[in-house]
């Protein structure tokens, strides 16, 4: 059964248009006159644009493909094509087997009714049988692990168990294509992995489309990887790394912004590694694993004894990765008493940060710590090069010994 | 292993498309049984009288003409039987089929939410509509029957085919709605068009009056197609002859055809709806 090709989708198009009035007007026209077909392929009317181009893939049992683009790329519009909710205005979508979609969970739940009374409408709009219900109710309740609330109204749930609820219904689907669009993000942590394990079992079994903005959820599920930028797909590969960077690539650079500086500013920001560097407001290249030295000049602008400095490095996806402090717990606590143009460098040996665009941000605080000063964010921006395919955001090479 | 495929909707045929609806609507009868019960759920556990508001308005709108007639303000001429038994006959019968027009866009306005996220035949949201018309109004039929006993006009055995007549009312006026439907979920000028025509079409159809003998008023009212359904529903309940019966099954013959075409019709329309609804 493995390997059978599950999903083919050839050149699909789709295009939409930017006025409500003349959609509405063009959809009455696509209804009512779709036999006099005069338009020519490939056109665009007045007002559209194509939220979908000339995209197509293959996708065989047993794979996996994450789907990844910014807001608007076209993901979720693809999404809809495949799972037959609206149709393409070109190309073709072929559909072997039947299809689950976890697009968003609990949808047309009746606040009203209890949890029970609604797992029996959901399941049955899911596609299941009234006897596969009941053989799976159980189940289905028990996944949810809300079994006290079950017949209370679903008004009174939170969105949290509304999404357990819909998910466990979901679940007990047993497609051979499915399709999920970013449910995961919501919910608590624990159910949030019940979920991923259940996804993970249903892998083998079936050829999935995963739209996340999870990169390591990505890494974790996907084992191909579809670039979508305005409609196009950009880059498609099988090195999950590599389109990830694709992915980052697309983002505009952050400008440097500044917070602070009546009392204390930065004069000169520079970055080094022992083959490029870099000053303010640029980029650095740097490879897995080099060293790191960064030169700071600030200038006094009132008479300060002391300067409490810190660095945070965030990975692409905004997270903190590194803080960068100096001894005793604290900052790096800088005198500068005597210099009204302080100097100080710091050297990072071994930044072993995974692929992607980190940027810089430095902290300074009074001596003490009581007054902020400074805040100046995107000082620089690294971008790290990494050979090891990892959803991490360090790839630590450790010492390993053979006992 | 079942195979869909997913292309521009205009390379399929019409009658294709026809057989794809026609069949969906039968797998979806679960589907619909289930919707319809969790609206009629829904619809009762948030409403302390119920069932009641079945006939409280039409209840409400034959006793005002009764007061009308009867207080001698309007002189209605003789309708051949009791005039509560036509004045309430009359205005049940025609929230029946007023229901029954706005039920497949209502059904359809209702469910945006999983038409936008969830692929699932919708045929069922048709068949939901159909089967909560035909709860609607088999406790209007009792009430109906009730009214029959109690004013003395008696059992008769046309009693026994009212209940048939009744369904193929529901089923012309799910196929008037229906044909509105897909322009209706574009447009929501269709809704008030259509709600603004019916109410000052019942005063061209006898609901709470008969036709009159001669004029303007007499001509219209005997080619509105729905004279027919109104008088031979009304002949059935009290055992009279249906004035119009031939008129009635053309019409009833048509009505299907008409629902098979706007079904057909429907199944087209919803991928376009659903790219411009927001859920």
């Amino acid at each position: 059964m493995a390997g059978e090709v599950l999903v083919k989708v050839e050149g699909l198009s789709k295009k939409f248009c930017k006025d409500l009035k003349t959609s509405l007007w063009y959809g009455v026209k696509d209804l009512f006159f779709r036999f006099q077909n005069d338009e020519k392929e490939g056109q665009l009317r007045p007002k559209e644009f194509w939220a979908v181009k000339d995209v197509s893939f293959e996708l065989r049992r047993g794979e996996c493909l994450g789907l990844i683009g910014h807001n608007g790329a076209g993901k979720s519009t693809l999404l809809k094509i495949l799972n037959g909710l609206i149709n393409p205005d070109e190309g073709q979508v072929t559909m072997n087997g039947r299809v689950g979609a976890l697009i968003e969970l609990g949808a047309g739940f009746n606040p009203i009714l209890t949890g029970r009374e609604n797992i029996y409408n959901n399941a049955a709009i899911l596609g299941f049988t009234r006897k596969e219900i009941d053989d799976k109710i159980h189940e289905i309740i028990e996944f949810s692990e809300i079994e006290e609330f079950i017949d209370m109204p679903v008004q009174n749930y939170s969105s949290g168990m509304k999404v357990r609820l819909g998910f466990s219904i979901a679940a007990q689907m047993k497609p051979d294509i499915l399709i999920i669009d970013e449910v995961l993000a919501v919910g608590d942590v624990a159910f949030r992995l019940k979920c991923l394990n259940k996804i993970s079992k249903l892998l083998d079994s079936s050829a999935v489309i995963f739209v996340s903005h999870s990169m390591p959820q990505i890494f974790r599920i996907a084992n191909e990887v579809l670039v979508m930028s305005s409609g196009k797909a950009i880059c498609k590969t099988n090195d999950i790394g590599l389109g990830i960077d694709q992915y980052y690539n697309l983002v505009k650079k952050s400008k440097v912004s500044v917070s602070g500086g009546q009392n204390v500013s930065l004069l000169k920001f520079t970055g080094e590694t022992v083959e490029a560097s870099a000053n303010f407001g640029e980029t650095l290249d740097l490879s897995h694993g080099q060293d790191i030295r960064f030169k700071l000049t600030f200038q006094k602008h009132v008479d300060i004894d002391s300067l409490h400095l810190q660095i945070i490095i965030w990975n692409p996806e905004l997270v903190p990765v590194i803080d960068i402090i100096g001894n005793g717990g604290k900052g790096y606590i800088l005198d500068c008493s005597e210099n009204s143009n302080p100097e100080v460098e710091v050297n990072i040996p071994n930044l072993y940060l995974n692929t992607g665009k980190h940027a810089v941000t430095i902290i300074v605080y009074s001596g003490d710590m009581m007054t902020p000063y400074l805040r100046v964010d995107n000082a620089l921006t690294i971008s790290v090069k990494s050979h090891f395919p990892s959803g991490s955001n360090i790839i630590f090479p450790a010492k390993w010994k053979t006992l | 292993m079942e195979q869909r495929i997913y292309r521009k909707s205009s390379k399929d045929g019409f009658f294709t498309l026809m057989r794809a609806s026609i069949r969906d609507l039968f797998s979806s009868n679960f589907i619909a049984l289930q919707f319809a019960k969790r609206d009629i759920k829904a619809q009762y556990r948030q409403s302390y009288l119920g069932l009641l508001w079945l006939f409280i308005t039409p209840v409400a709108n034959a006793a005002i003409w009764m007061v009308l007639k009867n207080s001698g303000t309007i002189a209605i001429s003789d309708t051949g039987m009791p005039y509560p038994v036509y004045a309430f006959s009359g205005t049940l019968l025609w929230s029946i089929l007023v229901e029954s027009i706005n039920a497949p866009t209502q059904s359809t306005n209702a469910s945006r939410t999983i038409l936008s996220k969830i692929n699932f035949p919708k045929e069922a949201l048709i068949l939901s509509g159909v089967y909560k018309l035909v709860f609607n109004s088999s406790v209007k039929i009792l009430l109906l029957f009730v009214l029959v006993f109690v004013l003395g006009v008696g059992f008769n055995w046309s009693l026994l085919m009212f209940p048939i007549a009744v369904l193929g009312l529901v089923l012309f006026g799910t196929a008037i709605g229906l044909f509105l439907t897909p322009l209706g979920l574009l447009y929501n000028d269709i809704s008030r068009l259509v709600s603004m025509g019916l109410s000052l079409l019942m005063y061209l159809t006898p609901v709470v009056y008969g036709i009159p003998k001669s004029g303007i008023m007499r001509v219209m009212m005997v080619y509105n197609p729905f004279t027919p359904l109104l008088t031979t529903l009304r002949a059935l309940l009290v055992g009279q002859h249906p004035p119009f019966l031939e008129y009635f099954l053309i019409l009833i013959f048509i009505g299907g055809i008409l629902l098979l075409f706007s079904l057909t019709i429907y199944r087209l329309a919803i991928p376009i709806i659903v790219e411009r609804i927001s859920a």
